[in-house]
């Protein structure tokens, strides 16, 4: 468990927060930029310092009224926007700075490294000078130096906004290798709903240096996108797992909680976890459950629990499944009229096309 | 310096022996000069590259209203004349200054003319051609890089020691070289504070001058040609392996 309240003036900005996060999987920092994210997680590493300010990570305290642990001291890992490797140390000696310096036994230590360098796929980079680095590869060899320094908490400073569409796609699998299999806790600043809804277990959703909002990353989710994205990409996210594949049909049975969704193939093993993006615009809205003679493999009952003009004529609709996860649609106004629908009513979600997130 | 001095100069015949005999048969007293010149310079170095690192270090970092006080003192020696310096530095050593108070009192000597005096003038001198580029360099440094290495557990000194000084080594190159060079160039000061005693204070410049006084031209030829020789070869050597560093991630 992390307990963290701080206050923070500079000149034209001030940060308040006050949060308990969770000590495990991803937590996400979110919001647009000048919200305070950054400064957030710089807080949290020790790097700036709050003029008032209450940290306690695991039990132990790092900053309250009286004491003020400095970051060399922090057991944190920290990953900067862009990498920010020393120059005059190669790939390895980079990696080693940190290693040297934690102080954890050697043994210990080398146990993990060489399954770290493996898996953000660096083995062949480690006699490199860093400035020969592309920058997907400098961020893989960040993490890695970060994780060396055997930290309990692991801070990324939007690791893949300096990066172009390509370099991220490239990264991204990395970062979620790293979370399938190592048990450090992330805390995790980005912009990108993209990167969050792939990533991140837990949101904290940021503005003007207050928290918005902050919960399970499927539960927060739907309501972050409304003021960073436009209308036509909104989209609610899923944790499904895969049933089965259909090879005459290339699709993937996956299921959520009790219910079953037909999906385009997914190349992953039966029983892996997938996280699926449905766009409220490819989910329409029936009150017949059904309809059998139609394109629409999957529907879904469920039931309205927010509704919301966003453009004229235009609703996006909230809806709950039964297990409680929740879907957006967007439909006409006129829809909404005519097939009076109302808070609390149920309603069929058929659902057009569903992508996952891979 | 008596304009009958330059006058003997240009109403002096030219000597074709003397010329022509530009080889490097150094006397003992040249000899001499040109150690006592590499041991002034050297231990100048060396002291300013100590005391030079944490006031240019500080000066990178700082941001207290000192500062531009610190930074004007540090540039002065590029200005004054070597007159001024020396004056002042004589002033401040001798019988009635507060440092030949100080020597007096522990039963030592006061500094004028002596080796001592003369290392200390030199530092003073050479000062901004140590601190500036120590300074710069420090200052080119990316604060992240000290963010980056706090994370990893490096405290200050550590910081100071594994990422400033080793990226800042372009600066110490340049510190140490323009320090020395302009060190072994000195005149001015060295005329004012150390005089001229053989072995003890009269450096490779002051020798030439004595030389020219003397209207020695070969002999001063020579050595002039060989301060010449050394500066072109220091300031290529410098230019050419230290360029500076492009911008790092």
């Amino acid at each position: 468990m992390i307990e963290a309240d701080f206050t923070l003036s500079l000149p034209g900005f001030e940060l308040e927060t006050q949060m308990d996060l969770p000590i495990h999987g991803v937590t996400a920092l979110f919001g647009p930029s000048g919200s305070g994210k950054s400064t957030l997680l710089r807080c949290l590493a020790g790097l700036s310092r709050p003029q008032r300010g209450r940290l306690v990570v695991n039990g132990a305290v790092w900053q309250d009224d009286k004491h003020f642990v400095p970051p060399h001291q922090r057991p944190v890992g920290m990953v900067f926007q862009d990498a920010a490797l020393f120059p005059h140390l190669n790939v390895q000696q980079n990696l080693d700075f940190g290693a040297k310096r934690c102080k954890l036994g050697g043994k210990a230590r080398a146990a993990g490294t060489d399954t770290l360098i493996e898996l953000l796929g660096i083995t062949h980079l480690l006699a490199r000078r860093t400035g020969t680095l592309s920058g997907g590869e400098k961020q893989r060899v960040a993490i890695a130096r970060a994780l060396f320094s055997a930290p309990q908490l692991l801070l990324l400073d939007e690791p893949l906004a300096a990066l172009d569409a390509q370099r991220k796609s490239e990264l991204l699998p990395y970062l979620d290798a790293l979370h399938q299999e190592l048990d450090i806790p992330v805390i995790y600043v980005s912009h990108a709903p993209e990167e969050v809804a792939r990533l991140a277990d837990h949101i904290v959703q940021l503005s003007n240096g207050r928290i918005v909002r902050s919960g399970s990353a499927m539960e927060i989710f739907p309501y972050l996108q409304l003021p960073f994205t436009q209308e036509e990409g909104v989209f609610t996210l899923l944790p499904a797992k895969i049933e089965l594949h259909d090879s005459y049909d290339h699709l993937t049975q996956v299921s959520i909680g009790a219910h079953r969704l037909w999906v385009r193939y997914i190349d992953k093993p039966i029983g892996s976890p997938v996280r699926l993006r449905l766009l409220a615009r490819d989910i329409s809205l029936s009150l017949d459950p059904g309809a059998r003679e139609s394109s629409i493999l999957n529907t879904l009952r469920t039931e309205i629990v927010g509704m919301e003009e966003t453009a004229p004529g235009r609703t996006l609709v909230k809806l709950a499944l039964d297990d409680g996860h929740l879907l957006l649609s967007r439909i006409t106004t006129r829809s909404v009229r005519t097939l009076k629908l109302g808070l609390g009513q149920a309603v069929y979600a058929q659902i057009k096309g569903v992508a996952p997130l891979e | 310096m008596p304009a009958s001095f330059f006058l003997r100069i240009i109403n002096k015949p030219a000597r074709a022996d003397r010329y022509n005999s530009c080889t490097m048969n150094f006397t003992p007293s040249d000899w001499g000069a040109i150690r006592l010149t590499l041991e002034l310079a050297s231990l100048t170095t060396l002291l300013l590259i100590l005391c030079g690192t944490p006031v240019a270090w500080w000066l990178s970092r700082t941001t207290s209203r000192v500062k531009p006080v610190i930074v004007s003192l540090v540039a002065m020696p590029l200005v004054l004349p070597p007159s001024v310096i020396g004056f002042y530095l004589l002033v401040f050593m001798g019988p009635n200054g507060p440092l030949g108070e100080l020597t007096q009192s522990l039963g030592l000597d006061t500094l004028p003319f002596t080796f001592g005096g003369l290392l200390l003038a030199s530092c003073v001198y050479s000062v901004p051609f140590v601190v500036q580029p120590l300074q710069n360099a420090f200052e080119a440094i990316d604060e992240r890089m000290y963010e980056a290495a706090a994370t990893l557990r490096a405290g200050p000194l550590d910081r100071f020691f594994s990422v400033a000084v080793p990226l800042a080594k372009p600066g110490f190159l340049t510190a140490t070289v323009l320090g020395f060079a302009h060190t072994v160039g000195e005149f001015g000061v060295v005329l004012m504070i150390g005089g001229n005693i053989p072995d003890k204070t009269r450096v490779v410049s002051v020798q030439i001058y004595d030389y020219v006084e003397a209207l020695e031209y070969g002999e001063a030829h020579r050595l002039a040609a060989l301060m010449l020789i050394f500066a072109f070869v220091v300031l290529f050597l410098l230019y050419t392996f230290n360029p500076t560093r492009k911008k790092a991630a």
